[in-house]
């Protein structure tokens, strides 16, 4: 049985395609449906294995990016995403998903509280939205189902708003200590975390790209693998192909393949 | 009463909103400010429990990083000013909009009509500023006074100031009437009447209107209808906007006489006719993949079996010049917005830009009332980057020129690439039928006063009283969930057609779509509106954005409405189509206008307009000695219209949907422009879109021919080189012109026009002969500014912009040298064609003589060219070309240098070797000649390609090497020895 990944779509949510795409090339069956549609029958998130929230720009980053995607999922869904986490699901936000499972407070849910919000991605160092690829190291010890047995990545990140903050020294690091940042941003000459611009785009805080609930089950980034799926969107494949380097597939779809892989074994 | 929230950063959280006022307030103003903190404000102007507004209060902050307080957050320790900037009453609130959705989650109830949020923000600053000095911060660099309002306190000021918890809401107590004009009177008197209306009517066309109500049958039927003899103002104004030069391009279809050099004269029946449409008509005998072309709001055209794509380019130039950010992002959802009123509904692909702004660094004397070229910059891109990213749609292409004049008038091009399944609901995608008895639909965002007169102002030159109310501000997502919707609702076979609301809103929307029937019945009394106090004629003429009209069969009204209610998309029945030959504007039970369509769409009087063509002389400048011109290659590098634009670029996001191929930028370090972009339409597909582009007012000064001519042959061959096929290649047609009909303003109008005469026969004749259709095209024929006494007129521009077809996106070719060790070709031929040239305008500057650019402008041999793209295709099948760039500003020493620092490689380059005719050193390295390209080839396969192009220019000039310079030699004496990082860094100098 293939398991089901439901994605949610509107106000804004804007990578439907290729994330619906990432899922069906790892194996799983995606379902796109509009979050008014889910509010008004919660079965489809009860049905699925999996939940995604994707990138984009929810309610066009007023007040804050994620802020108001994140509200209506709280004042809407918030005991059916309670009882979908509890069930043993996964759930994988990118971009502006990931702001919105912060928003939320489900990542990185410290203490099994969902609901309440201690870090925060904020405006960029730089002060502008950014795309360009970047380098990512993964964390080994990480419980993250996404990022088992990987070590490094190139991916784009498209954000204006992904630099990681908190105020609350302790919960940073607990953060490190539990391993529940499953990637950094990295230099790719060293391949060691960064602070500097561009190999860290925003300025997060201990080069923190992605976090993982204690779970491992609960994942969000920065950066997008959903359009990491071709071997031609990488920004020199001409040169990998001259070199005879060109990868099969795309290296974003890793990510999908190990928690469809999780699925399976669950 | 309102309630007021303020919202703060904690202490010790990174203010980079703040920090960015302080970096632009050094750089630009040469303000040296000690720090800034930005808050936000919200006004609700609601029915909230003290309660309930309480908890609106804290749902609108992050509670990581956000103080929120009621009324007053403790302002901050010791700052020496506030500005508070809010918006003026009418302008679009999107963050208010937005900020009214989360009360209405948050109370879990829905809130009145007129109940509204209005949003405001505050810039504490610390610094030693007087106030002059404050509100010139403010003004310059903090808001547009067009629509924002500002207010400075002081510290202590502040300290005692009460609350301010008044909403800017609209206030309009008006009651809707219906006014008439008489235009019996005389003829100033007509003319004065069009002027103070901003009808931009001429005495002519008053008089045809004027003629049109003392018809008899006319006047029978208005007595029968119980309408008044006189036009109303909803007629006028709807006349208006439909016969403005900006919908109905009357330059391009007026009869012209052209008189030559020599002094032969020649009648031309309408240069659209004759030579853009006529192109079309040659080109489409000889093709099979055109799909819909000049009929619908985008060009159509075959792509595979499943997809059909279209294509649109618009401009947004008048908007953009008072309201940067605005008119901008208006441009861009606009243009979003035809691809969407395509056919039965078309799905976006990807956005292009591009733009003509005056220097950034412009540091002259500019007139009065003109903003400067650096803030009219930011923030046109301000706004193309937040339609795009927040629509979701990746961008493919950009570009910018610079000259100083663009001053008066900055030129915002802003394009879609859509898609179409080639079958919707079991028949042809790009059918657009319309049923008498259909219903009048309109869908998206409400009615205000914002954009009226939008479609005749830009029909007029910039003036110091241009209307505030011209501008509009786009919302991207209102338009994204409007999208979704229309394409859930098209693919469910919920309504049977639908187009656009741009220029004069739904006058044009329901003007153009009633034809298809033979007429309508509108009813304006429940189209949703912003504020009550809006006029019958204001509710038909606005522009106000993200709405489209549409023709929803009766029967399945009830399904739509459902779709979009549970979609967030409001809907309107606004009337019936119907087959009576005439367009009637009933509200609240008044017939507030009726016009007859065959005079609405063909009544219009057509111009007649002179042309008179002259050869102008262009001095060059002095020739220089042969010589070391290295540090001319330097310069070019580095000159403003040359050097990297990749800054700005990098704020748009390229990527989104995954299918990019072929970047804006590619190389190494992926820092180097691409001669074209490749991206696939389908997930795991083969065949890719490659998009690109011509573009050149520089050529203008010395012949429009030559300059059209050009930028065909460039758009054509980026294609070519990227490895797209050089017969399936369809080209779309922008042309912004100074106003070139001759008058008391426009004492060099018959000039102006010749140009134009010339560039379309350059247009016609090159497109016909490569086989390129012209599927889409607009024109902007009034871009000159009058301001401070000065009048300043653009360099004609016409932007060529392409789309073709690579068949295997697997062999997409890049410009950037690949590997030391290949061989080096030039393809096409070279002569001293230095007018105009980047370099030549460089020099001449340098001589304190700019306008001393002269020289041979670039030719075009169409026979030699189409033989080259076919064998450039051929070998790219073959897979002989390891890396393809066609030269363009800065000619063969720019193309050498950027391929080298693409692969972070040095050449070593034989300038004798090149293929030429009559070029000494200086066209050799800088002419900017058509029809040429620079590749490399693996050097085991380097007899191969030469057989390809045998008998054709192309020779081996060189070497790729691993050394990191770019070494020219002519006669093998060195005349360029350049390290690729000294080049880089005069190639990368922020713009």
């Amino acid at each position: 049985m293939k398991p089901t990944i439901l994605i949610l779509t509107g106000y804004g949510l804007n990578c439907e395609a290729e994330s619906a795409h990432a899922w069906r090339l790892a194996g799983a069956e995606p379902r796109l449906a509009h979050l008014n549609d889910v509010i008004e029958d919660p079965t489809l998130l009860r049905d699925a294995q999996g939940l995604m929230l994707m990138g984009g720009f929810s309610y066009g980053d007023h007040l804050g990016s994620g802020l108001v995607f994140a509200n209506r999922l709280r004042t809407k869904l918030r005991e059916e995403l309670q009882a979908f986490i509890e069930r043993g699901r996964i759930v994988l936000g990118v971009c502006n998903g990931f702001q919105i499972l912060t928003q939320l407070g489900m990542l990185p849910g410290l203490k099994g509280d969902y609901f309440a919000p201690t870090v925060a991605l904020q405006q960029n160092e730089c002060g502008s939205f950014q795309n360009f690829w970047v380098t990512l190291r993964f964390e080994e010890k990480s419980p993250c189902v996404f990022t088992r047995g990987l070590t490094s990545m190139e991916l784009p990140i498209r954000h204006g708003e992904g630099r990681l903050f908190t105020a609350d020294r302790a919960a940073l690091n607990q953060l490190q200590r539990k391993h529940l940042v499953p990637c950094r941003y990295a230099d790719p000459a060293t391949g060691k975390a960064t602070m500097k611009f561009p190999h860290n785009p925003n300025g997060s805080e201990k080069a923190i790209a992605g976090l993982c609930d204690e779970t491992g089950r609960i994942f969000g980034l920065m950066p997008h693998p959903e359009a990491y799926l071709h071997p031609e969107n990488h920004p020199q494949w001409d040169f990998q192909e001259v070199r005879g380097a060109l990868p099969e597939t795309g290296q974003g779809l890793a990510l999908f393949s190990n928690a469809v892989e999780f699925l399976k074994n669950a | 009463m309102a309630i007021r929230i303020e919202i703060g950063l904690r202490v010790g959280v990174p203010d980079a909103r703040g920090a960015g006022v302080v970096a632009r307030a050094g750089a630009y103003l040469k303000v040296g400010l000690a720090g800034c903190e930005v808050r936000d404000v919200y006004l609700v102007d609601a029915e909230l429990s003290e309660g309930e507004a309480q908890r609106v209060a804290v749902s609108f902050a992050n509670p990581v990083t956000q103080v929120v307080a009621r009324d007053r957050l403790e302002a901050p320790k010791d700052f020496s000013w506030l500005v508070e900037i809010g918006l003026k009453p009418g302008v679009t609130d999107n963050v208010g909009r937005t900020a009214r959705t989360v009360i209405q989650d948050v109370l879990g109830r829905e809130l009145g009509a007129y109940e509204e949020v209005y949003t405001a923000a505050q810039y504490f600053l610390w610094g030693e500023m007087d106030r002059a000095g404050v509100e010139r911060l403010a003004r310059e660099l903090l808001a547009n006074v067009l629509i924002q309002t500002v207010r400075v306190f002081s510290r202590d000021e502040w300290a005692v100031a009460g609350v301010n918890r008044a909403p800017p809401a609209m206030h309009d107590a008006s009651v809707p009437v219906v006014r008439t004009f008489d235009l019996e009177v005389s003829d100033g008197e007509l003319m004065r009447i069009s002027r103070e209306g901003i009808l931009s009517l001429s005495l002519e066309e008053m008089h045809a209107i004027r003629d049109y109500y003392r018809r008899a049958e006319v006047r029978a039927e208005r007595a029968a209808a119980g309408l008044p003899e006189a036009p109303t103002d909803l007629e006028l104004e709807c006349i208006a906007q439909t016969w403005s030069e900006h919908c109905k391009h009357k330059i391009f279809a007026a009869r012209v006489r052209y008189t030559d050099e020599s002094g032969a004269t020649r009648e031309i029946d309408g240069l659209f006719k004759t030579f853009i449409k006529a192109a079309t008509v040659e080109v489409g005998k000889r093709i099979d993949w055109l799909v819909s072309v000049f009929s619908d709001n985008a060009g159509v055209v075959k792509f595979n079996e499943r997809w059909n794509v279209l294509f649109k380019v618009e401009t947004h130039n008048s908007p953009s010049a008072l309201d940067p950010f605005g008119g901008a992002i208006t441009g861009i959802v606009g243009v979003n917005r035809d691809a969407l009123g395509t056919g039965v509904g078309g799905e976006m692909v990807c956005n292009v830009w591009g733009y003509c702004f005056g220097p950034p660094d412009f540091a002259g004397a500019l007139p009065e009332g003109l903003m400067h070229p650096r803030r009219i910059r930011d923030g046109v891109h301000h706004g193309v980057i937040d339609g795009g990213n927040q629509s979701g749609i990746p961008w493919a292409r950009g570009w910018e020129r610079f000259d100083d004049r663009f001053l008066g008038k900055p030129l915002v091009f802003c394009g879609t690439v859509g898609k179409l399944p080639v079958l919707v609901g079991g028949g042809p995608s790009e059918r657009k039928e319309v049923e008498p008895g259909d219903l009048i639909v309109q869908a998206g965002g409400r009615v205000g006063k914002d954009g009226i007169h939008g479609a005749t102002f830009s029909s007029e030159e910039l003036r110091q009283e241009s209307p505030a109310q011209a501008v509009q501000i786009g919302d991207p997502i209102t338009q994204r969930k409007m999208y979704e919707f229309l394409i859930e609702a098209r693919d469910a076979g919920l309504f049977r057609a639908l187009t656009d609301n741009g220029a004069g809103g739904l006058s044009s929307s329901v003007g153009e779509m009633c034809r298809l029937s033979g007429g309508a019945e509108v009813d304006l009394t429940d189209a949703p509106l912003k504020y009550e106090g809006l006029q019958p004629w204001e509710i038909f003429l606005s522009e106000a954005q993200e709405r489209m009209t549409l023709a929803v069969p009766p029967e399945r009204w009830e399904a739509f409405a459902a779709l979009a209610k549970r979609r967030d998309v409001e809907v309107a029945k606004i009337g019936t189509f119907s087959n009576s030959g005439s367009l009637r504007v009933w509200h609240r039970g008044v017939l507030c206008g009726a016009l007859g369509l065959d005079f609405l769409h063909d009544g219009c009087p057509r111009m007649e307009i002179p042309a008179v063509w002259e050869r102008r002389k262009v001095a060059a400048p002095r020739a220089l000695r042969a010589g070391d011109r290295t540090g001319w290659l330097v310069k070019v590098l580095g000159a403003l219209n040359v050097s990297s634009k990749e800054g700005k670029s990098r704020s748009y996001d390229g990527e989104v949907k995954g299918l990019s191929v072929v970047k804006p930028f590619v190389g190494v370090r992926s820092d180097m422009p691409s001669d074209a972009t490749v991206m696939r339409l389908e997930y795991g597909g083969r065949e890719g879109v490659a998009l690109a582009e011509g573009v050149n007012p520089f050529l203008s000064d010395l012949d429009t021919y030559a300059m059209a001519a050009s930028v065909v042959d460039e758009g054509v061959r980026r294609i070519v080189s990227v490895g797209g096929r050089w017969d399936r290649i369809a080209g779309l047609d922008n042309f912004c012109w100074p106003d070139p009909v001759v008058s008391e303003k426009t004492p060099d109008g018959a000039y102006k026009m010749a140009q134009l005469v010339r560039a379309n026969q350059a247009l016609y004749d090159v497109c016909v002969a490569y086989g390129v259709p012209l599927i889409s095209g607009k024109d902007s024929m009034k871009n000159d500014s009058v301001r401070g006494g000065r009048k300043i007129s653009i360099p004609p521009t016409l932007l060529f912009s392409t789309i073709g077809k690579v068949d295997d996106v697997r062999q997409a070719v890049t410009m950037p040298f690949k590997q030391a060790g290949d061989a080096i070709y030039v393809l096409g031929l070279t002569r001293d064609e230095l007018g105009a040239s980047e370099y030549h305008r460089l020099r001449a500057q340098a001589m304190k003589r700019p306008e001393r650019m002269g020289g041979a402008a670039p030719g075009l041999n169409v026979e030699v060219a189409k033989s080259l793209y076919h064998a450039m295709n051929e070998a790219q099948v073959r897979g002989l070309v390891r890396s393809s760039h066609t030269p363009t500003l800065g000619g063969l020493a720019v193309a050498f240098a950027l391929a080298a620092m693409g692969g972070q490689l040095g050449a070593r380059i034989e300038l004798s070797n090149v293929p030429e005719e009559g070029a000494g050193l200086d066209a050799l390295l800088f002419a900017e000649c058509n029809s040429r390209f620079v590749v490399s080839c693996a050097p085991e396969r380097a007899a191969e390609l030469e057989a390809v192009f045998r008998g054709l220019p192309c020779a081996r000039v060189g070497e790729v090497v691993s050394d990191p310079e770019l070494h020219i030699t002519l006669a093998n004496r060195t005349v360029v020895k350049a390290g690729l990082e000294r080049m880089r860094k005069s190639f990368r100098r922020s713009v």
